[in-house]
């Protein structure tokens, strides 16, 4: 019972990135009707704006303590972030140590940014073309964005630890009263899990009930009508993928301290993140988040030692067995509407 | 010409002319110039080009005709490097062989990914096929590793029984040293060098057992885009509902030629096999089925040469753009005035040497947005703009006709 709910656990810090990267691309695919193969870049891009703003706190300049001496005997040269002159060393220590929580606020202009600029330079003139051409040029822009990051940044894995209060983990196990030590989870695992929940809930709630939210779901129902009531459909669109490129790049951001971010971490997940759009049904947003959980939690099972005993390397391929059988049982995915890409 | 009409034939001759000819043309620096790093004309790279021509021309029958766009080839390409590997292990070091067995597996494998994956079109297709071959990626790396030699890849060893007699390249060592792939004796690395007057042509034994393998390769396809067969393939790329309501069954021509794509992917990898007898499961990856994908289109999606030209351009790219390093520009450079050269140098850098990918991605890019026809279409329009300008030229001199 309790390897149960330790696999389910496990389950949820990565199928809420999986739901965080599908509900972005569902959100692109359902208003504006792009494939966006660069969708991964923008959750890489994220995790990098975390590494941006860790380095711009850490900024330093060299001041000579008098009171400590090098190993030459010469007065010591300290490294101080500018931070700590201006608001005090031990404020400035704990903007730092909560440097990837304060990106959020950093990454959220820079993600809208980014995407719109992407929809009004590229993905725009795409409309009209097939989905094919649309995979292609958003693949070749998916390796231009890896490629500058990796030219800034390196290729090497850069850490991006968690606030010191989120170090170490929870034992779940003592609080719902299985043994001690039975379920231990880190706490920032719950961190990541319960800001995916915030976020979905957010995206969700500002669709439902705002008017502007209303206005994107009437245009993604029949996009032509809402043209002819007089109302410019297609800014709101761009502002639905700045909104959702937030979302990937928010995914990217808290995601740092369980993974470093490296350039291609956004490949990485971006084939699965697909396969989790396909399972859910394409353009269906409770079924994107839905199958991001669900094939999460599979995945964490799969790996379970006893199941890898039973059936050698199906944690490797349980995924994409998922997809496979849902794809040719239900083919409009788990909750695809009727009449959005059949065929 | 080989039922081939005239245009189609002299297509075929240029190329095979191409081919023939490439260890010179390749090399058009001479050896010891300052310009022969830009020399392609070595083995392992000629060999390069045509055995991903073969794959981009076998990737170009299914997208270029049906317009069905698999991001999973490489799991082809893999399962026929693999096959390769264990006829050169087990039967003979002959590749003759192995480029069969490679051929014939590719086919079998093909067939049941292609029979399940065809019942859907358009962009699940695209993702069924590429779970496939990440299932054939993850299980290449882990649980069969007693067949594919898991991470460390697979090798010709000493003690390989290879059952066939000795003049068929049976034995499993010779003199006690692994034998190389060979053709009935001739082996695949050896090359005889010419030098003239400072260039240095090298010809290879294995780059024209693949390149005379490409050149049917590439006559089988003009065959196949020509052929009812071919005709039946674009109609269902220009409407395959249409297909359906006249009463014919798209399925069994979709299901061949995914076939047909699948084995001209295995030929390749068992010729890659035959090439350089080592094969690592990363060849399955979906990044070397998204490099099929680059080829085709950098080329030309549904043209007979642009895959090929797509292929040695990436080729070409890869291995040659990614060698230059800083040091090199600077000596280029260094015509101009220093703080000139120093600004050259850095505007240039990221996108040449290490960074070859990112200028890849731009001129990837580029051709999606500009040149949907990739470089083929490109070639046409100029030669319109030149056939348009002396047109305009003979219409102005003679004003009276």
């Amino acid at each position: 019972m309790d390897a149960i709910v330790l696999q389910i656990l496990n389950g949820l810090d990565k199928g809420s990135a999986y739901a965080l990267i599908a509900l972005g691309l569902t959100l692109i695919f359902g208003t504006l009707g792009v494939v966006n193969f660069a969708h991964g870049a923008l959750f890489m891009l994220g995790a990098f704006c975390t590494v941006t703003l860790s380095r711009i706190l850490t900024l330093s300049h060299e001041v000579v303590d008098p009171t400590r001496k090098d190993f030459l005997g010469n007065p010591l040269k300290v490294d101080v972030p500018y931070i700590y002159d201006w608001f005090g060393e031990s404020t400035g220590a704990a903007i730092i140590d909560w440097a990837v929580p304060l990106s959020i606020l950093f990454a959220i202009p820079i993600m809208i940014g980014i995407g719109v600029l992407m929809e009004r330079g590229l993905i725009k003139h795409f409309y009209k073309r097939p989905h094919a051409d649309q995979i292609l040029v958003t693949f070749g822009l998916a390796i231009v964005l890896q490629e500058i990051i990796k030219y800034y940044f390196g290729a090497n894995q850069i850490p991006a630890p968690a606030p010191q209060a989120f170090v170490g983990s929870l034992d779940f196990g003592a609080l719902v009263g299985f043994e001690p030590g039975a379920i231990i989870y880190p706490y920032w695992r719950i961190v990541y899990f319960c800001f995916a929940m915030l976020l979905v809930g957010a995206v969700f709630a500002f669709l439902q009930f705002t008017t502007f939210g209303m206005v994107v779901r009437a245009g993604m129902a029949d996009r032509e009508t809402v043209g002819l009531l007089g109302i410019n459909i297609d800014r709101r669109f761009t502002v639905m993928f700045g909104i959702a490129a937030a979302v990937a790049g928010l995914a990217g951001v808290m995601y740092t301290p369980i993974n470093s971010p490296n350039y291609h971490m956004g490949m990485d997940f971006l084939v699965i993140s697909f396969v989790v759009v396909v399972v859910g049904g394409m353009g269906s947003l409770p079924g994107a988040v839905l199958a991001g959980f669900v094939l999460g939690i599979l995945e964490s099972f799969a790996s379970m030692r006893q199941v890898i005993e039973l059936l050698p390397g199906v944690n490797q391929v349980v995924i994409y067995l998922a997809a496979i059988v849902i794809l040719l049982t239900r083919p409009r995915g788990l909750l695809g509407r009727r009449g959005v890409m059949e065929d | 010409m080989l039922g081939l009409n005239k245009k189609d034939a002299s297509l075929l001759v240029v190329v095979a002319i191409l081919v023939v000819c490439a260890p010179i043309l390749l090399n058009p620096f001479p050896e010891n110039s300052s310009l022969a790093q830009f020399n392609a004309g070595y083995p392992d790279l000629m060999q390069r080009f045509v055995i991903f021509g073969i794959f981009a021309i076998g990737f170009n029958i299914l997208f270029g005709l049906t317009g069905y766009l698999s991001f999973g080839h490489a799991a082809f390409l893999g399962a026929g490097s693999y096959a390769g590997m264990w006829m050169m292990k087990l039967l003979s070091i002959n590749v003759i062989p192995a480029i069969i067995f490679s051929t014939v597996i590719a086919g079998v494998i093909s067939l049941a990914i292609g029979w399940i994956s065809l019942r859907r079109s358009g962009i699940y297709f695209s993702i069924l096929t590429l779970a496939f071959a990440q299932m054939a990626f993850a299980l290449a790396a882990s649980v069969l590793t007693p067949i594919t030699g898991g991470e460390t890849g697979l090798q010709t060893n000493l003690n390989d029984p290879r059952i066939l007699p000795e003049f068929l390249g049976g034995g499993s060592a010779v003199d006690g040293n692994i034998p190389k792939p060979s053709l009935f004796g001739i082996e695949m690395t050896a090359s005889f060098e010419i030098p003239v007057a400072g260039w240095l042509w090298t010809f290879n034994w294995g780059y024209y057992i693949c390149g005379i393998m490409m050149l049917i390769a590439f006559y089988v396809a003009i065959r196949i885009f020509r052929s009812p067969f071919g005709l039946m393939l674009k109609a269902v790329k220009s409407n395959q509902q249409r297909m359906n309501y006249t009463g014919l069954n798209t399925r069994p021509y979709m299901l061949a030629c995914f076939v047909i794509s699948g084995m001209y992917a295995g030929l390749a990898g068992g010729l890659m096999a035959a090439m350089d007898p080592q094969v690592g499961a990363e060849r399955m990856q979906w990044t070397a089925s998204g490099e099929v994908v680059l080829m085709t289109i950098l080329g030309g999606v549904g043209t007979l040469i642009g895959p090929v030209l797509g292929a040695g351009l990436i080729k070409y790219f890869e291995n040659i753009f990614s060698k230059i390093n800083k040091a090199t520009l600077e000596v280029w450079f260094g015509v101009f005035p220093d703080w000139m050269s120093d600004f050259f140098v850095t505007i240039v850098y990221p996108f040449i040497g290490k960074g070859w990918h990112l200028t890849l991605g731009l001129l990837f890019m580029g051709i999606v947005i500009f040149l949907p026809g990739g470089l083929v279409e490109g070639g046409q329009r100029i030669r319109k703009l030149f056939n348009r300008k002396s047109s305009d030229a003979s219409a102005k001199a003679n004003p009276a006709e």
